[in-house]
Order: C-alpha cells, then sequence, then structure tokens
C-alpha cells in the first residue's frame, strides 16, 4: 500500500494538532517558554515556574490516580497506564544533566523549542537543528553508552 | 478579553499543562515530546546510518501533528494574544542580569544577548544555541525524556527513574545558570 501523506489529517489525528496548539497557548501566555524564566527558576529567585511546573505535577498525580483505577478510560474505553520508564541511575541522572546544561544556558526544553519558532525563528532553528543532532549523535552511541 | 490579553498566573498554568495530558493519555497516547526529534531523525533518513533510527515514523504520525500544533500555537499567541511580552522578574535577577552585561533585562521573553539576529549570526552566539540544542537532544533522548515525558509525567506516575532524571535536569541547569552563563557573558 502505498502512503498517503494526507492520511496524517484525517480525524484520529486533528485532535492531537488541536491540543499542541492549546499547549503551545498555554506555555507562551504563562510564560513558560521564556528564557528568563527558567534562569530565575534555576537560581531559585521566583516561584512562578516551580508553581507551574509543581502545580501540573499535583494535578497530574490526581489524574494518574483515576487512570489507575479505571475511573478515566482512554477515547477507546481502554485502561490507561502511562509507558514506564527507561531504568539505569546513570542514563537518567547524566542525560538528566545534560539536558538541564542546554535547558539553562537556554532556557528552552523540548516543547518550547518548536513554540519558539513563532517567536524567534532563526534562533529556534538553531537550537533545533543542535537536538536533532544531538539525538542522532545519542543513536549512534546508544549501544556503547552505560546505562 | 482582557484576561485572554494579560500574562496568565501560574496556579492557571498548572492545571491546564494537566488538562493537556489528561486529553494526550485520554486520545490513547502518552505524553511526551522529546521523542519527536528522535522521528524527526528517523524522517531525515538517520536509519541509514544506525538501527536505532529504522524505525517507522508514520506510526508517529499524531505526535508530529502535536508538535506541528505547538508550533501553530507559537505563531498564534506572538501574533495576537501577547501584545506584551515583560515578564515580572525579581529585581534581585534583574539586577543579576544587568550586572552580566544584559540589556533591557524582562522588556520581552527572550534577551537580544542570546536571541537578536546580530548575536545569532556571530559565531560565539551560533555556538552557544547549536551546542545547547545539541545538549538538549542528546541528553532527552539518554535519560529518556524531557519535562513533559518526566517532571510532568513521571513524576505523576510516581516512577524512580524520572526522579533521577529532574535531580539531573536541575544539577544541568543550576551549572548552567550558577556557573556557565557567569562565564560566556
Amino acid at each position: 500500500m502505498v502512503y498517503n501523506p494526507l492520511n496524517i489529517l484525517d480525524m484520529k489525528n486533528i485532535k492531537f494538532l488541536i491540543l499542541g496548539i492549546f499547549f503551545a497557548i498555554v506555555l507562551s501566555k504563562t510564560q513558560a517558554i521564556s528564557w528568563y524564566r527558567f534562569y530565575e527558576m534555576f537560581k531559585f529567585q521566583s516561584f512562578h515556574m516551580f508553581g507551574i511546573i509543581g502545580g501540573a505535577v499535583v494535578i497530574s498525580m490526581i489524574f494518574m490516580q483515576l487512570f489507575k483505577h479505571g475511573k478515566i478510560k482512554d477515547i477507546n474505553g481502554n485502561k490507561i497506564v502511562p509507558k514506564p520508564k527507561k531504568k539505569g541511575f546513570i542514563r537518567t541522572i547524566l542525560g538528566g544533566t545534560f539536558f538541564g546544561l542546554g535547558w539553562g544556558i537556554s532556557g528552552a526544553c523540548a516543547a518550547p523549542i518548536f513554540v519558539i519558532l513563532g517567536f524567534k525563528l532563526i534562533p529556534a532553528l538553531i537550537l533545533l537543528a543542535g537536538a536533532l543532532l544531538g539525538a542522532f549523535i545519542y543513536g549512534i552511541l546508544s549501544k556503547k553508552l552505560p546505562n | 478579553m482582557d484576561f485572554i490579553l494579560q500574562p496568565w498566573a501560574w496556579y492557571f498554568g498548572g492545571p491546564l499543562i494537566a488538562v493537556s495530558l489528561l486529553l494526550y493519555f485520554y486520545f490513547g497516547k502518552n505524553f511526551g515530546v522529546s521523542t519527536n526529534f528522535e522521528t524527526l531523525c528517523s524522517m531525515a533518513g538517520a536509519g541509514k546510518f544506525s538501527n536505532y533510527f529504522k524505525k517507522d515514523w508514520k506510526e508517529r504520525d499524531f505526535a508530529l501533528l502535536f508538535v506541528f500544533g505547538l508550533i501553530i500555537g507559537g505563531f498564534i499567541s506572538v501574533t495576537y494574544l501577547i501584545p506584551n511580552q515583560t515578564i515580572d522578574l525579581n529585581p534581585k535577577t534583574i539586577q543579576e542580569l544587568t550586572d552580566l552585561g544584559f540589556s533591557n533585562v524582562g522588556n520581552q521573553y527572550f534577551p537580544d544577548e542570546i536571541f537578536s539576529n546580530e548575536v545569532v549570526f556571530s559565531l560565539k552566539g551560533f555556538l552557544i544555541l547549536l551546542v545547547s540544542g545539541l545538549l538538549i537532544g542528546f541528553g532527552t533522548r539518554y535519560a529518556g525524556g524531557c519535562t513533559s515525558g518526566h517532571a510532568i509525567t513521571g513524576l505523576s506516575s510516581l516512577q524512580l527513574p524520572s526522579l533521577l532524571a529532574v535531580i539531573g535536569f536541575f544539577i544541568g541547569g543550576i551549572i548552567a545558570t550558577w556557573f556557565i552563563i557567569p562565564l560566556i557573558f
């Protein structure tokens, strides 16, 4: 079967497009894409980002409990089970530290890189090129890195 | 209308992010953003260089549309929803950054010292962004997630690897802002 690129736009997927737009607006309006907001977070000079991320985590915990007890099922009626994260002390701490370094310097984590394309096109393109290069390097080395 | 154009407080942001996560799971998928770096590599043909990228990116078409939505949402926000990008910063933060040579601190979301066209077309400015991006791409894939996948999804579902990853995020972020930023500016 030949893949028709327009299949991507069927109704099953359009809801993710709309959710992406919504998520980007939330991040933009709460300033959670601003370089300054992450700088002050890592310097512990403001509560703003801790409030946003902490609030998101606490309310998500309630949702996770509702998923776990089957009170909320997915659109197809299936139980929602978040994928278990890959285990490994070195990979999570060291990988996390590398990510934190990039995040702290550029003030961007993964989702904001895409949102920032609308705000600062060229810098965001450079960040994205770097991120793809970084993911590529990880892919090449993945078997050789300690977990 | 006024509410739409004002900055939103943190106590709106947290719940609205949680609602985004809820909808993503409700639609039948696992919430996270950084796997898309990998998917985009697969689309660009990285499978020729490593089996790691030999994955069917079409299975992640929903995630690519989510990412496309993020881009559109950014354009909508900057064009229609944010007439004023001033950030209400702690005077201490403003003083500190001014001392490092930053100008107009907090007058817009992104400082000119990193994001202006003159800076990004200089070698130093270009490298700052490229290397940061590289660390983000490499780090999120090594750790297995970013702020959405680990800090929000992973912590809220009480997963130990996510706690370790978030500790890593802060080790890196603290080294970057306390030591590297003063060194490079």
